[in-house]
Formats: C-alpha cells, sequence, structure tokens
C-alpha cells in the first residue's frame, strides 16, 4: 500500500470534520444539522479505520462498529425528537426552539 | 498499471468526490438535496474504508449509515414535507464568517497535530469479519457488545415514545 495514504485519510478525515463544524454553525434546518453531526460522527470514523491500518490494531475496527451502533440509535431518537417538536412548533428552524431556554 | 498507483489514484477520486459531496451538503438550502449530497459522501467514504483494508466496515458503512440511517433521514423528511431554508433579511454575513473563521481555526489546530503524528504502515493487516468478529465476540468486547444491543432496544422504545400522538391534547 501506498505509505502516503494514512496520512491522507487523517487530512481527509480533518476536512470532512470542519465542514461538518461549519454545517452545524451555517444551517438553520435542523435535520441538515442533524446531518453535518453524521458526517462529522463518520470523519472520527475515517480517523479510527486509518489509525487502525496504521497500527495494525483492530480495536479501532471494533470502535467503528460501536460508532455506528450508537449512531444508529442516535438517529431514530433524535428524528422522533424532531417530529415531535414539529407537531407543536410547526417549523424546523432551529431558532424557533427555545422552549428549554429558561 | 501497478497496483498500488491504481490504489492511490482511486483514494484520491473517492477523497475528492467525498469532500466535494461534503461542501453540497453544506452550501444546499434544500435539505433533500443536502441528505442525496451526504449519501454520495457516505459512499465514497465506504469506498476509502475498503482501500484501507477494512472491507468488513466498507460493508457496514454501506448498508447502515448509506442505507438504513440516509434512509430514515429521508422518510422524515417527506413525511415532515420539508420546503427550503426561507432567507431571512437580517441573517447577516457576519455569522456566516464567524462560522467559515471557527471552522478555519479548528482545521489549523487539528491539522497542525495531525501533520505531526507518525503513521507508520503495519506490514500484516487483516481486518476482515472474521478476524474483527473474533475480537468482537472472543476477547473484551463481548459485554460492551451486549450494552450496545440493549441500548438500541432503549432508543427503538424511546423513539416510539417521542414521535406518538398525544393521546390527550
Amino acid at each position: 500500500m501506498n505509505p502516503l495514504i494514512v496520512p491522507h485519510a487523517l487530512l481527509l478525515s480533518l476536512a470532512l470534520f470542519a465542514i461538518g463544524v461549519v454545517g452545524v454553525f451555517l444551517r438553520r434546518n435542523i435535520i441538515t444539522v442533524f446531518m453535518c453531526v453524521e458526517l462529522m460522527l463518520n470523519a472520527v470514523n475515517l480517523a479510527f479505520i486509518a489509525f487502525s491500518r496504521s497500527w495494525g490494531n483492530l480495536d479501532g475496527q471494533v470502535l467503528v462498529f460501536f460508532v455506528l451502533t450508537v449512531a444508529a440509535a442516535e438517529a431514530a431518537v433524535g428524528l422522533a425528537i424532531i417530529i415531535s417538536i414539529h407537531r407543536h412548533k410547526d417549523t424546523l428552524d432551529v431558532d424557533a426552539f427555545n422552549i428549554m431556554k429558561w | 498499471m501497478s497496483l498500488p498507483l491504481f490504489h492511490a489514484i482511486l483514494f484520491y477520486m473517492f477523497a475528492a468526490v467525498a469532500v466535494g459531496a461534503a461542501l453540497a451538503m453544506v452550501v444546499q438550502r434544500n435539505p433533500t438535496y443536502s441528505a442525496f449530497a451526504l449519501i454520495v459522501s457516505l459512499v465514497s467514504l465506504a469506498g476509502i474504508f475498503g482501500l484501507l483494508g477494512s472491507p468488513f466496515i466498507a460493508a457496514l458503512q454501506i448498508v447502515v449509515y448509506a442505507g438504513a440511517i440516509m434512509v430514515l433521514f429521508l422518510f422524515v423528511l417527506m413525511l415532515l414535507n420539508v420546503k427550503e431554508e426561507l432567507r431571512v433579511a437580517g441573517e447577516g454575513r457576519v455569522s456566516k464568517l464567524v462560522a467559515i473563521a471557527l471552522g478555519a481555526v479548528l482545521a489549523g489546530e487539528v491539522g497542525s497535530v495531525l501533520v505531526a503524528v507518525r503513521t507508520p504502515v503495519a506490514a500484516a493487516f487483516d481486518a476482515s469479519a472474521r478476524a474483527v468478529a473474533l475480537l468482537l465476540f472472543e476477547k473484551h468486547y463481548l459485554y460492551v457488545f451486549e450494552a450496545t444491543s440493549i441500548l438500541i432496544l432503549a432508543s427503538l422504545v424511546g423513539a416510539i415514545a417521542l414521535a406518538k400522538r398525544d393521546p390527550s391534547p
């Protein structure tokens, strides 16, 4: 394998994570914000896989497996919360969601 | 063409597609288009996982992420009949600039660490489904695995309870 692929995969994961962060700040639709969070989770998965390949250690793969499971659970609960909020507020704009503001 | 060169070309192609689709997702105002862009990004990430010698995780990525989770997102988008994000008059350039500046600062910080990190390439690497499953089920991850099944069950019950219509208004 080309030895440059691992460091470049790490840089790719950094780029994807930064794009996800900017998206969370930039977008106001809550579902898009949620998708940006998923992108950040994937960037971290890529870093796990790259380090796993780099050190020949399979624990990174197992961690990615658990991140996938947690992401699936998080998506199910998060989307249920979004549906329930949409029923009360009739909008998906994050600026409108301030019911927990004290 | 030698195999390493072919791998490198595939890698940079997948990387370019992943970054391009992620950027398209962020600048897009219509959430449905964002979801499709994210699917493209996730599938090209699966290709990169495969190139990094992890076929099992690559398959999981396509089945669980690009398949199940993104279908759930699209299902909710269709269910709620989401329109394009409205342009607000007071939506200033300042907040956008601050967002991009914060992202750039984060990228600079982590990037300065990442270029310094040592990344050897392990000679022997076997991340087949068999090797990962042996580690997952035989060594010390068995109880963690069982705990995640309880987590999935809890999130299933929670999602149903949250999205259910209130019986009494």
